[in-house]
């Protein structure tokens, strides 16, 4: 099996290598690399994928033995199951369409190879990211991916928007990473282990204090990698990156991270307990509130932005009521669905040359049309109307918080829902149907992209479109539950007869109405073009300046610590920090020049200094006795 | 006294006879013509090497001594024999086109650094006091005659000279001390040594303490250890470049290996009086060294003084002296010998107005000029800093973890903190290569296919072991497990 396994980090890690030692002179074939490197490591993944669907066969060993010495091992332990099987196929399957889409969309860049090389190495440490069998490997990866993103996201890194984006996602997400290595260390104090399965089949013994501690802070992890309240500041930022890069690191995959890993580590939140219902409300807390700032953005990235951080607050509502296959496959569907609009949207903003703003567009449909279809796609999926994959996975979490008896998140839930619906066919109306609000500039640039980025676009429409057969409730739940089951256990569902079918038109008609509050404000009668996105009242203006929790975390944390940094800069860094390591490196550099002098070059006094140490030599050696 | 006709034991010296082989055949081969160029004569040596090498190999595992206990045939000895295998060979690699560029390509030179390699064999084969002392002597020879190839250039001389002469000094001490040895226990054999010392009363006498103290002079000198040093700086300067990385690696494995063999061999029961002693030496060499590397503008001496700092570090696993301790030992020259090549590999390539690039400023702005070469020598500086996921990396965290475990707390912060001292001296020359402009005349590189293959070879040596360090460690273990069960 392990032939199967290491090729899908090793193929785009030799990508990456590639890329970074010949990519000046690759220049604009680079792509030639990269695609391809991703490309078989999907084959490979999906190979291996089939074996363990098929066979059901599972692999949990090392990869490599990297350091043996003496009893200390630090194997690179790799873990292929259901639950990695299928994170694998969504990495490498949506990094390859992004990939292919790239070439297009960056087509020209200066840094073309760049980009590649850093796209590879990200699709290299996700892979290893879900790949990881102890959580030392996850806590690596885990900062390998934020670093790509860090990197993907100050991409033009002459803009300043782009580098302070690229700082921000770094800086908040080390709170968040702060508290996941606080958690990592604090579980080998505990356990003595890190490798999973002695993790997880010694969890119960932990105490449940020390399991919440442990559980609660790799959430803080989590609520920094996937954008969580309070912690989701960086990733509307985040989208100064190319839209690529927003589509498979900011949507489709790392942001996914932090659902996954709680899924993986299910055992320790169930021990805790506590846990568990704080990834629930923060989760649906989240998903409400980030889709209620989603509602007024006219940035169509922004948009998309939020509607990320408000999805993946439904995948964490679906974990922490314990629906963990729910979680995982809200987050493969939404995988599908959040890349396709993030490309769609990609090709909009190449066609205006640029443009992103929701205002100045209006009736691409016309001339946009291979965009506007699979945009309606993602569009309709991702507002829940069945039969498209959103539907179905967000049915899934709804119906099992009613069942589990978290009758609050399933109506925060439903509500966000009804904003899902709206906020995403503003974004539909605004952007392809109405009068065209384009000024003359972009009218006459205005092109559909070509077949290399619509390609990928409809193969993810596709996906999105008939993503929910995996979703199909059936006699022991979903085939994909039935899939996950070895890895992530779920409890039979507990809805009353007739409950599934009344939740699901419940959903539905949510939906519906959302979609048609979008359509009689911005279609039938549509707002003067003058007047969008002008703040009308109150509540608006809150929404519009995102309920100010920028604002606040600039007043709270950025100015007193900024003026506790100048203080130690000027007076304690300059005086006794600077003061020793340059007293040290100048005690070091006067002894150099000192015993420098030794030397003299005279063979008489190289013997001499031998003759010495010689007699001492022997002397200690004699008086030792 | 019974005169017996000693056991003769082909097979036990199988590599050594096939480098033996080579270096008669290259002697003739060097008579035939042509005249001007010797490439051939470097072939037919590496494949010797590479034959020496093969059948290094096939005699894994086996165990036996020949010529009445004089020479075994263990894995410790082969370990070694693959060791200089592959440090003569990267050593005839880099050389072929670097002395033909200096003028200075004759057979005698490629054949000179074969019968090193004999020698270096012979010290890590022998058993006996004496073929050691033979084996050192065979290396040395060879090594003064090849520091002073560079017959007309006046440092090149001083360096073969000095080494010479001190050389000549340090034998006197070593062979003053087996002579001691001899006095006290009427042999010279390692083994019968062993029998001799398990006798209560003759552990205590005098005149071995002062033998096996004459010994240790002799084998710091070849190690350069401090203060028995003081040659290395000059005769790296001096040296042709390729010749330096033969001294800085094989030599001083070789001095190690033998260096094991006594002290942890027979020695091993007089453990607790020298081990001070090797300790004042590992941290005096680490630390000098480090301190003096941070004052030198000349590559050359830059990386003597780092040699030195290394022989420090890897004393530590001699200390310690338990089987983790030595494989650290074994698994520490190992990544030396690829990350120090295969500087000095970088470093010969390089000239300057039809000198050798050896000043720091020389490499002002390398990596703008040739990317390659500069990114080859930042691996290759990484590794010596110590930086994952090097050879480097690992054969430091084995020697380090080794002291730890075995209680030698102090040792092992001793040398950690050496290597932050190290890693200014090095990263200043990163520094150098990658964030200045280049100045003055441009550096040419003269980048042969040997060289290249050389390099290469360096650079998956230096990151092999640090990626897939398992199988060595465990070959290292395996080799010292004669004396550290």
């Amino acid at each position: 099996m392990v032939h199967l396994i290491w090729p899908i980090p090793a193929l785009p890690l030799a990508g990456t290598l590639i890329l970074v030692f010949f990519g000046r002179r690759l220049g604009a074939r680079a792509h030639w690399v990269a695609v391809p490197s991703v490309g078989l490591a999907f084959v490979v993944a999906l190979a291996a994928f089939l074996r363990v669907w098929r066979d059901g066969e599972t692999f949990t060993g090392p990869l490599l033995d990297w350091i043996i010495a003496g009893d200390f091992r630090a194997p690179v332990t790799v873990q292929l199951d259901q639950l990695s099987a299928v994170m694998l196929l969504v990495v490498t399957g949506v990094g390859f369409l992004i990939h292919v889409y790239s070439i297009g969309y960056m087509h020209g860049d200066p840094g073309y190879p760049r980009f590649f090389a850093y796209l590879t190495l990200f699709v290299f440490s996700m892979v290893m990211l879900v790949l990881a069998g102890n959580f030392l490997l996850l806590y690596v990866f885990w900062e390998a991916v934020g670093l790509c993103s860090y990197l993907l996201i100050g991409f033009w890194y002459t803009r300043p928007a782009a580098a302070d984006a690229g700082k921000k996602a770094f800086i908040v997400n080390r709170v968040g990473d702060f508290g996941f290595a606080l958690g990592v260390m604090l579980l080998w104090v505990s356990l003595g282990t890190l490798e999973y399965d002695e993790v997880f089949a010694q969890a119960w013994a932990l105490p449940t204090g020390t399991a919440t501690a442990i559980a609660l802070l790799l959430f803080a992890g989590a609520c920094g990698k996937s954008a969580q309240l309070p912690l989701h500041t960086w990733l509307p930022d985040a989208m100064e990156g190319p839209t690529p890069v927003s589509a498979l690191i900011h949507a489709a995959t790392m942001v996914t991270a932090g659902v996954y890993m709680v899924a993986r580590a299910h055992v320790l939140f169930e021990r805790s307990g506590v846990a568990l219902e704080v990834v629930a409300w923060v989760g649906i807390l989240t998903a409400l509130f980030a889709a209620s700032i989603g509602l007024v953005q006219n940035d169509i990235k922004r948009i998309l932005a939020y509607s990320t951080i408000s999805q993946l607050g439904y995948m964490f509502a679906g974990v922490g009521v314990g629906a963990y296959a729910a979680g995982i496959y809200h987050l493969v569907t939404h995988a599908f669905f959040k890349a396709l609009l993030f490309l769609a949207a990609g090709s909009i903003i190449h066609a205006l040359g640029g443009e992103q703003d929701i205002r100045r567009m209006g009736g691409l449909a016309r001339r946009l049309p291979v965009t506007t279809l699979t945009f309606l796609v993602a569009a309709v999926a991702i507002a829940g109307i069945p039969p498209f994959a959103g539907f179905f996975s967000k049915d899934e979490i709804l119906a099992a918080a009613w069942a589990s008896g978290h009758l609050g998140v399933y109506a925060l839930g439903l509500l966000g829902a009804a904003f899902t619906a709206f906020y995403i066919f503003r974004l539909v109306f605004l952007a392809f149907f109405g009068p065209s609000r384009l000024d003359a500039e972009a009218a006459r640039h205005l092109h559909e992209s070509p077949p290399v980025m619509t390609i990928p676009l409809g193969f993810l429409a596709v996906l999105s479109a008939i993503g929910g057969v995996w979703g199909l409730p059936g006699e022991h739940g979903t085939p994909i539950a039935r899939f996950l089951d070895p890895v992530l256990p779920h409890g039979e569902a507990a809805l009353g007869p007739g409950t599934g079918p009344l939740l699901m038109a419940v959903a539905v008609a949510t939906a519906l109405g959302g979609i048609l509050a979008a359509w009689r404000m911005y279609l039938r009668r549509p707002v003067p073009a003058e007047r969008l996105g002008v703040p009308s009242n109150r509540l608006h203006v809150l929404l519009l300046g995102k309920y100010y929790v920028d604002e606040l975390y600039d007043a709270l944390f950025v100015r007193p610590l900024v003026a506790v940094s100048e203080w130690c800069a000027r007076v304690f860094d300059l005086g006794v920090i600077d003061g020793l390591v340059n007293g040290a490196a100048d005690l070091v550099g006067r002894w150099s020049s000192v015993l420098r002098r030794v030397q003299t070059g005279l063979v008489m006094n190289y013997a001499l200094s031998m003759l010495v140490g010689a007699v001492i030599l022997l002397g200690l050696l004699v008086r030792w006795r | 006294m019974e005169l017996a006709f000693p056991v003769i034991g082909w097979r036990v010296i199988t590599p050594m006879l096939l480098v033996t082989g080579t270096g008669f055949a290259c002697l003739l081969l060097d008579l035939l013509p042509p005249k001007e160029r010797k490439g051939h004569v470097a072939a037919v040596g590496l494949l010797g090497l590479a034959l020496a090498g093969l059948a290094t190999g096939l005699l894994w595992g086996q165990r036996e001594t020949a010529f009445r206990e004089m020479v075994a045939l263990d894995e410790f000895a082969l370990f070694f024999n693959l060791l200089f295998c592959v440090a003569t060979g990267l050593v005839l690699l880099l050389s072929h086109g670097y002395i033909r560029r200096q003028g200075i390509e004759q057979g005698e030179y490629y054949i000179l650094v074969l019968f090193a390699a004999l020698g270096m064999m012979l010290m890590a084969a022998g058993t006996d006091l004496l073929i050691i002392f033979l084996g050192l002597e065979l290396m040395s020879l060879s090594l003064y005659v090849l520091a002073g190839f560079f017959r007309t250039r006046p440092a090149s001389n001083e360096s073969a000279m000095k080494y010479f002469l001190l050389g000549a000094f340090a034998t006197g001490f070593f062979l003053y001390g087996i002579a001691l040895i001899y006095g006290a226990t009427g042999t010279t054999s390692l083994p019968r040594l062993a029998e001799a010392l398990a006798r209560a009363e003759l552990g205590r006498d005098p005149l071995l303490f002062a033998g096996l103290g004459l010994l240790l002079v002799g084998f710091g000198f070849k190690i350069s250890s401090v203060p028995f040093h003081m040659w290395a700086p000059d005769v790296y300067e001096g040296a042709p470049t390729a010749i330096t990385a033969l001294i800085a690696t094989g030599s001083k494995a070789a001095a190690f290996a033998a260096l094991l063999r006594v002290l942890l061999g027979p020695m091993r029961g007089l453990q607790p009086d020298w081990l001070v002693l090797v300790w004042i030496l590992a941290a005096l060499t680490m630390t000098l060294g480090n301190v003096v590397a941070i004052a030198q503008s000349n590559l050359k001496r830059m990386l003597a003084y780092s040699s030195i700092a290394h022989v420090g570090y890897m004393l530590i696993g001699v200390v310690v002296g338990t089987q983790l301790g030595a494989a650290a030992v074994l698994y520490y020259l190992a990544a030396y010998t690829f990350m120090t090549a295969g500087a000095f590999g970088v470093i010969l390539l390089l000239e300057r107005r039809g000198a050798e690039a050896v000043q720091l400023g020389d490499y002002a702005g390398l990596a703008a000029r040739h990317p390659l070469l500069a990114l080859l020598l930042a691996l290759f500086l990484l590794s010596l800093i110590g930086f994952p996921p090097t050879a480097g990396f690992v054969g430091k965290f084995y020697l380090f973890s080794a002291a730890i475990e075995a209680g030698y707390v102090g040792l092992a912060i001793l040398a950690v903190l050496n290597a932050v001292i190290a890693s200014y001296y090095y990263l200043r020359l990163i520094v150098y290569m990658y964030m200045r402009e280049p100045e003055g005349e441009p550096v040419v590189a003269a980048l042969t296919p040997a060289a290249g293959l050389g390099l290469a070879v360096a650079v998956w040596g230096t990151l092999h072991l640090g990626l897939a360090p398992g199988p060595l460690i465990g070959l290292a273990q395996g080799a010292v497990g004669p004396f550290l069960p």
